[in-house]
């Protein structure tokens, strides 16, 4: 099925590869083309390999998202949990207790939402700010690679990796430097 | 001989003066809410005026910078708090950097078996460490997991995340290029504490000049941004500069134009410069009086003086006016007697003050007796020894002939002033029930934009606006803590149930050591851990042996000594303890501050329920205390002028025994009473304390009048000099106190706005009623 989408999602590309110049492809293009994207609904998979652990965790729920700053992330699997960032804030709903953070006092925290966040606004400032950027790929099949540019965030990530088709954020893979890492699959879920 | 006794008289006024002016020198002055709030009973109200003078919210200033970009003023707002950390007159300086966070971090960390209410037996035991871990690695997974995993090997049953739960209820303000900012981002924002009291008045001036430089140095001289800054200290700071500037204005407006007005009337420069004597000596002498006898002025009181300079000036006024020329001793022999009268009547009135609970309103009371007394004697003893032997004013005599035309017309009013009195009485009576405002607010010198700023300020830094405290009084601290603990339970389910946001402890932060031994004794030993843990982690996807600094850190934590006050040192914590735990004589006291939830008030009538049957802890709602204490001193102030009433009726009485003259005196000022404050019902004035004390200066001025215009059958009609010193008087006291009613500071307003048209409504009416009783006769 997926692969299926995929060869649907060349066709454009050879198409618009051919009809137009292929060097306008790049990270200001990808960014103008997420930032017109004002809100969006998918679910996600997430899959966590830990060092500390024996075998990886692994979540699911499902991912809102509202231009600029709004995020939401609702776990269903394996515990209810709600994580909610809007600004600077966030807050974590697990049971009956909810912690209310500040993400800048958290900055590996923080950077590492604001590399979603970010990503998904189409906002290169941002994301210039703590990494540096490369892409790969085309249109229709592109790579984001992210490194983070300082030192206390190189203690901790070493690289993030999103990947996605058009205007869509497909997934996201995170190593961070002691050796665990994240992959986690995303899916837009369509709106009527 | 006569020689003589005018050289004593004088030298004494000189040395009187010179006195009186050494001790203003020494004298404070204050302009906060505080000075009205006397020693009182009941612990809550006792509560209510520490808080006010010393507590958490009193030393709190809150600093907006606007203007410029955010990278900029988040700049100037970092290089003024590193600068304001060096002072010492500044117990904390926050604004968003992380100075204490690594020493608040370890004191939890480092703690955290000590801290955490979760530590028991059961916890260790091999379900307990079971279900803890089992939680630890679902958090793992979640976003959270980033911060827990590096602590996880030390903590896995999750009592650092226990701790940060429960404290991080409150909502800090968003930072930007590493500062505070306001929710809408237009301004940075510093939370500043003062070592000193709110109600140091001159420290928090001292304080807030220090900040402003901090600013300046930081903004340089070419800023496009501005400074803002509020709390309870500022308001102090502010209002005593305002109600400074605005005497200040007030009173060199108010003595131009009384000089102008008696210029005209005397053409006389000597006349004017000596007409000024009494005025000056009456307040010198009030605020010397007022020094002394309570410590510290009021800048109301300040404001009063304003006032009384029109009152204080008739006495010359009378003197000038009335005595033929170079006749003192006539006029001494022929008006003196009614002067006197007039002053003790005016004293009489004011007396009744003195007795009051209230500090503000004792210090009028002293005030205008010591001023009235020191104008009136210096008019009769001194002021005659100091007139110039060719000492003349101009002859007003045709002026009081006009005036004389005027008063035998007056009489033909009294049916126009009977509808008045009528309508007034309807007025007063309809609006019975609302006239008087008991709400301590509208004492307030504070100006609404400053206010707003406040508010503004407040919501954006989250800072404490304390309303409810629970307070815990206890003769030992672990006592006092224990009790806190329980109560804090009692507001956990409080908060799980919806009725609080959160609430605030200082067992948080330092849990009794009765606490702190039952958690230590939860901890297993060393050997039996290790088996707990190693039955606890089968089937969960971790290893006994990666959780091998837990162990350590348990044992060690067994033997730890237990936390003491002085371990908070260096953390932002030990400030939050430092107001929330307060030794006080031979009692420890805690303050447990309740905060609401967003846009709903607290149930008061629950929470107290809910704590009921706990010995020792009250619910205060500082709100409703002050304004109980106001509304109780507003009272006590309406019988107090009853009793002075009484005291008045009582020493015409005597001086004339017959009631029908006093009723014939008193009955304009009455009138003149009851018009004013149906006026004043009408333009929709709640009346304060300033009113009354307004009212009460009508009926001291007026019964000047009134007695001037009482007289028997036998004595010839009054002297048209009489009543054109009657009538200069009254200009000069409108004059005076007209002037306050343009005041920005309500209180000196409502006093304005009362006494003007009052005075002017005695002097017609005693008028118009004092002929209709001659006829009478």
């Amino acid at each position: 099925m997926m692969l299926f989408n995929r060869l649907l999602s060349i066709i454009p590309l050879l198409l618009c590869s051919s009809l137009s110049q292929a060097a306008s492809w790049d990270i200001d293009q990808l960014m103008h083309n997420l930032a017109l994207t004002r809100s969006g609904h998918a679910t996600f998979v997430e899959k966590k390999t830990l060092a500390l652990l024996d075998q990886p965790v692994t979540s699911s729920g499902e991912l809102l998202y509202a231009a600029p700053d709004h995020l939401e992330k609702r776990t269903i699997k394996p515990k209810v949990e709600n994580m909610l960032v809007d600004g600077d804030n966030l807050d974590i709903e697990r049971g009956k207790k909810t912690y209310h953070l500040q993400l800048s006092d958290y900055p590996e925290l923080a950077a590492f939402i604001d590399s979603i966040r970010g990503t998904l606004a189409g906002d290169r400032k941002a994301l210039e700010r703590t990494y540096q950027l490369s892409l790969e790929g085309n249109a229709a099949n592109w790579t984001l690679q992210l490194i983070p540019n300082n030192a206390r965030m190189q203690q901790v990530i070493s690289r993030i990796r999103i990947m996605g088709a058009g205007d869509e954020v497909r997934s996201i893979d995170i190593a961070q430097t002691d050796g665990d890492s994240s992959h986690m699959q995303i899916e837009k879920v369509a709106t009527p | 001989m006569k020689f003589t006794a005018s050289r004593t008289a004088i030298t004494l006024w000189l040395i009187f003066i010179l006195g009186c002016s050494a001790i203003i020198t020494r004298s404070h002055f204050t302009a906060d809410l505080s000075a009205f709030l006397p020693r009182s009973p009941t612990p809550a109200q006792q509560l209510l005026l520490e808080q006010i003078h010393d507590g958490l919210a009193s030393r709190l200033i809150l600093v907006g910078i606007k203007g410029a970009d955010a990278p900029a003023r988040a700049r100037i707002s970092k290089q003024m708090a590193q600068q304001l950390r060096q002072n010492s007159q500044f117990v904390s300086v926050n604004n968003g950097e992380p100075v204490t966070a690594e020493q608040d971090r370890a004191y939890w960390f480092n703690h955290r078996y000590l801290l955490s209410a979760t530590v028991t037996p059961e916890r260790f035991g091999v379900a307990g460490l079971h279900n803890a871990i089992s939680d630890s690695i679902d958090l793992l997974a979640s976003p959270a997991g980033l911060l827990v995993k590096s602590m996880l090997p030390h903590d896995p049953t999750g009592e650092m995340v226990e701790l940060l739960t429960q404290f991080s209820n409150s909502r800090p303000p968003a930072l930007r290029d590493g500062a505070w900012i306001s929710h809408d981002g237009s301004r940075a924002l510093l939370l500043i504490q003062t070592r000193a009291s709110g109600a140091d008045t001159d420290a928090q001036q001292l304080a807030m000049t220090q900040i402003e430089q901090a600013y300046q140095l930081a903004a340089g001289t070419k800023a496009t941004t501005q400074l803002e800054m509020t709390g309870p200290g500022v308001f102090s700071v502010k209002s005593r500069n305002t109600i400074k500037a605005q005497v200040t204005l007030l009173s060199i407006i108010s003595v131009g134009l009384i000089a102008t007005l008696l210029l005209l009337v005397y053409r006389s420069p000597t006349a004017l410069i000596l007409g000024f004597m009494p005025v000056i000596s009456g307040a010198l002498a009030g605020i010397a009086a007022v020094s002394l006898g309570f410590g510290t002025v009021h800048g109301i009181t300040l404001g009063f003086g304003t006032a009384l300079i029109g009152e204080a000036v008739d006495y010359s006024i009378y003197l000038f006016v009335q005595s033929e020329q170079r006749q003192h001793e006539l006029w001494i022999k022929r008006y003196w007697p009614t002067i006197r009268l007039g002053v003790l009547t005016s004293i009489a009135g004011f007396a009744s003050l003195l007795f009051s609970g209230f500090p503000g309103l004792a210090q009028l009371g002293l005030y205008s007796i010591a001023g009235l007394i020191t104008a009136a004697a210096v008019t009769r003893y001194v002021l005659p020894h100091l007139l110039p032997d060719n000492f003349h004013i101009h002859d007003v005599t045709a002026i009081g002939i006009k005036l004389s035309c005027l008063e035998q017309n007056a009489p033909k009013l009294r049916w126009l002033a009977a509808g008045m009195l009528l309508l007034a009485l309807a007025i007063v009576a309809k609006n019975h029930d609302h006239i008087w405002d008991d709400k301590i607010s509208s004492l307030s010198p504070v100006s609404q934009a400053d206010i707003a700023l406040d508010t503004q300020l407040r919501a954006d830094s989250g800072a404490p606006d304390v309303r409810y405290l629970v307070v815990i009084s206890e003769t030992t601290q672990e006592a006092v803590l224990r009790s806190s603990e329980q109560v804090a339970n009692v507001l956990q389910t409080q908060v799980e149930r919806g009725e609080l946001a959160s609430f605030d402890s200082p067992s948080h932060y330092l849990p009794s050591t009765a606490s702190q031994r039952t958690r230590q004794a939860s901890l297993p030993t060393a050997e039996q851990l290790q088996e707990n843990l190693t039955n606890a982690v089968l089937g969960l996807p971790i290893q006994a042996n990666r959780l091998s600094p837990f162990l350590t850190d348990v044992a060690s934590a067994r033997t730890q000594p237990l936390l003491q006050l002085s371990d908070l040192r260096g953390t932002s914590m030990a400030m939050a303890v430092d107001a929330l735990l307060i030794h006080h004589g031979s009692d420890w006291r805690a303050l447990l501050p309740l905060t609401a939830l967003p846009n709903t008030e607290i149930n008061a009538a629950h929470i107290r329920a809910a704590l009921h049957g706990l010995p020792n802890v009250i619910l205060v709602d500082m709100t409703q205390e002050s304004n109980q204490l106001y509304s109780s001193y507003l009272h006590e102030a309406i019988l107090l002028s009853l009793g002075g009433l009484v005291a008045v009726i009582a020493l015409l009485l005597i001086v004339f025994r017959s009631p029908a003259r006093v009723l014939r005196i008193l009955a304009p000022l009455a009138v003149a009473v009851i018009t004013v404050t149906a006026g004043l019902t009408l333009l929709g004035h709640a009346l304060t304390i300033l009113h009354l004390i307004g009212l009460l200066l009508v009926v001291a001025i007026g019964s000047n009048y009134a007695l001037f215009f009482d007289r028997n059958t036998n004595t010839p009609a009054i002297a048209p000099r009489t009543l054109a010193s009657m009538f200069f008087a009254n200009l000069t006291t409108v004059a005076g106190f007209g002037l306050l009613a343009f005041s920005d500071v309500s209180i000196l307003q409502a006093m304005g706005m009362t006494v003007a048209p009052g005075v002017i409504l005695a002097l017609i009416y005693s008028a118009i009623f004092a002929r209709t009783a001659h006829a009478e006769n």
